[in-house]
């Protein structure tokens, strides 16, 4: 099918992607769609490996590793979380893409082509980012839209604080001249 | 601690997964520089797929429900200053890495090299959450917690209702946004960036 192979498909589209995989995702498979639980219990199990004691003392990994209640390791949202880039790689394929990147233009314009500088702020957004998800009990996707769809107050507060936190953050590190780069 | 799902679990969750990651790629927001677009106002993608999939996956979710079909329902906690604080704390990391977890790890499959240490980060950031859990879970944690409510809960409005004003307040949105910002990640602006990204 041609649709496969254009590079980008109308963003209305792939939220109705998006929100009929939601559908099938609760009502098939009894699950939401989310992602930042499982980076939470991967750490959990690396750190367990050098210290289960301390894994098994901590009350937050307690949550997710209670075999006795159910709980899984490796479960849906692992597997879902393992083949996310497999899909963005077919995809990225499929339309003859080849694109890579280690510094975006709009970081270099304002901190330099560094890679080592790029790589640690992201290495640090994504710290900051993941302890900001298991704070509020969700990121975008667990949050933004499975909790945005089922009416959750949670979602919804979380969904305008960190769209407000991005906005001024993004502002911040760029300023109006960024939006050139963009 | 290390127990497996069962194989029908594993099945589902690849190819939820591998759908999603496909979409997110071909949405376009597995590119650092339409998430920074976002945040600095100028390529509204994000808003619309997010919007578009909230109000379509909402339909389809009560919908089903009203219709008698029974499945469980995942709405989160409504422990009020801790999904503020930790949205705000998740903005300001967002922003900086230029992905949330799941475009950041589709990301890589895209091939963006710095959306791997943005991954590495994640794995730390929830460590460091685990050791701070324990002193802070009976106290901030609780402040304002309402337990699983949803809106229809807090209005007393059928949900139906809710979706509705979504509904509107979607359409209004994409009307103005498409005169702002008119079609596709890539194709609004060019695909100047695809290919380049100052690699070495």
């Amino acid at each position: 099918m041609n649709l496969l192979r254009w590079a980008r498909w109308n963003p209305y589209l792939v939220g109705i992607g998006i929100g009929v995989l939601s559908w099938i995702a609760f009502a098939g498979m009894h699950k939401a769609l989310g992602v930042s639980t499982t980076p939470a219990k991967f750490a959990g199990m690396a750190t367990g490996v050098a210290a289960p004691q301390h894994v098994e003392a901590n009350s937050y990994y307690g949550k997710y590793f209670d075999s006795d209640a159910g709980k899984v390791m490796f479960d849906w949202q692992f597997f879902l979380v393992l083949s996310l880039p497999i899909g963005a790689l077919v995809a990225a394929k499929l339309s003859r893409e080849k694109f890579t990147e280690t510094v975006p233009a709009l970081w270099a314009s304002r901190f330099g082509g560094s890679k080592a500088k790029r790589y640690a702020a992201a290495f640090v957004g994504g710290a900051v980012m993941l302890f900001g998800a298991r704070m509020a009990g969700g990121c975008t996707s667990g949050h933004g839209i499975s909790g945005g769809l089922q009416l959750a107050v949670s979602s919804w507060v979380f969904f305008i604080a960190m769209f407000a936190s991005g906005l001024v953050t993004a502002f911040a590190l760029f300023g109006k001249d960024g939006r050139q780069h963009v | 601690m290390f127990d497996l799902a069962s194989s029908q679990m594993i099945v589902y969750g690849l190819l939820a997964g591998f759908v999603f990651g496909f979409l997110l790629q071909k949405g376009g927001v597995t590119r650092y520089r339409v998430i920074l677009g976002q945040f600095l106002l100028k390529d509204f993608t994000v808003l619309k797929v997010m919007f578009t999939a909230i109000v379509v996956g909402a339909v389809g979710i009560w919908g089903m429900r009203s219709a008698g079909m029974d499945f469980p329902m995942h709405v989160k906690n409504a422990a009020i200053l801790a999904n503020i604080v930790g949205g705000l704390i998740f903005g300001v990391g967002m922003a900086v890495l230029g992905y949330c977890p799941g475009t950041g790890i589709a990301a890589i499959g895209d091939g963006s090299r710095h959306a791997i240490p943005g991954v590495l980060g994640m794995i730390v950031g929830g460590a460091l959450f685990a050791e701070v859990y324990p002193s802070i879970k009976d106290g901030f944690m609780k402040l304002g917690d309402a337990g699983k409510i949803t809106m229809a809960d807090v209005t007393a409005l059928s949900p139906w209702w809710l979706i509705a004003a979504l509904g509107v307040i979607a359409l209004v949105l994409f009307v103005m946004l498409e005169r702002v910002s008119p079609g596709s990640a890539g194709s609004a602006h060019g695909e100047r960036n695809i290919g380049v990204g100052h690699s070495d």
